[in-house]
């Protein structure tokens, strides 16, 4: 089961993202990332991976539709928390260095 | 159709929500199996995503549909020698599955979705599709590298 608290800041917004993100979950991360970006136009949106151990395809295609909305409206998607799982699977897509990655959730905020 | 020693036969509905239950179940079963922590995490990633290909394409999002999985031991010939390996196979009553949509998308073009069958390749050694007696039929292969071979008598 997927879960997604929500931060707001200033000029950020912090996504908390834990469980498994697959076919069953991924629409809902989906939502939350184009809520913040199209709807709200948040100037930047992070996405607190931490607790998140296993995505697929779908989890992919969640953050790289996010990743797109990003560019569209002008913010920012930054990411941080990614563990083995997660960073393989973007390294499998090659997307690793499209991301805009962070070591930490301070990184992230300050970068 | 295959040889080997039966590890695990489960009978599926075509919903989402169970594959949590298949990730956890092929990953137990991996490393049981002995496999390295980095390959169960591959293998777990393609039986994910072969089932997600048969929910999404197969049967196009109709849940109550049946899959059958199967995970077998088996002894495969690589270079003179018998190693062991893992073959899951999964197998649906689905539409037949169009082989151009199978051919995934260049990783070089960002953009959501296409990336399943990318997936289940990189993650398994053979991957074979094929239609038989109106079913799909996947079949996977996962050798164990780490494990002790023995040479072809």
């Amino acid at each position: 089961m997927l879960q997604i608290s929500v931060r707001h800041f200033e000029k950020t917004t912090i996504l908390d993202v834990s469980g498994d993100i697959d076919l069953a979950s991924s629409p809902e991360l989906r939502k939350a990332l184009l809520r913040e970006l199209r709807e709200r136009r948040t100037p930047r949106v992070v996405l607190n991976l931490n607790g998140v151990h296993y995505t697929d395809s779908s989890g992919v295609a969640s953050l790289v539709e996010g990743l797109k909305a990003s560019r569209e409206v002008g913010s920012r998607l930054v990411l941080f928390g990614l563990n083995s799982a997660v960073r393989e699977v973007l390294q499998l897509s090659k997307l690793l260095r499209v991301f805009e990655i962070a070591d930490s959730e301070e990184q992230a905020v300050a970068s | 159709m295959s040889g080997g020693s039966l590890l695990l036969r489960m009978e599926l509905r075509s919903n989402p929500e169970s594959l949590c239950v298949v990730r956890n179940t092929t990953g137990e079963l991996t490393q049981t199996l002995g496999f390295p922590e980095a390959e169960c995490r591959a293998v777990v990633l393609a039986v994910d995503e072969a089932l997600t290909n048969i929910i999404r394409h197969a049967y196009q999002g109709r849940t109550e549909q049946p899959i059958e999985a199967t995970f077998r031991r088996i002894q495969v010939a690589r270079d003179g020698l018998q190693q062991p390996a893992l073959e899951i196979v999964l197998e649906d009553r689905g539409m037949t599955v169009d082989r151009e949509k199978l051919c995934g998308r260049k990783l070089e073009d960002v953009r959501p979705g296409g990336l399943g069958l990318h997936f289940i390749r990189e993650s398994m050694d053979t991957v074979e599709f094929r239609r038989k007696w109106g079913r799909n039929q996947l079949r996977m292969v996962k050798l164990l590298h780490d494990a002790k071979t023995s040479r072809e008598s």
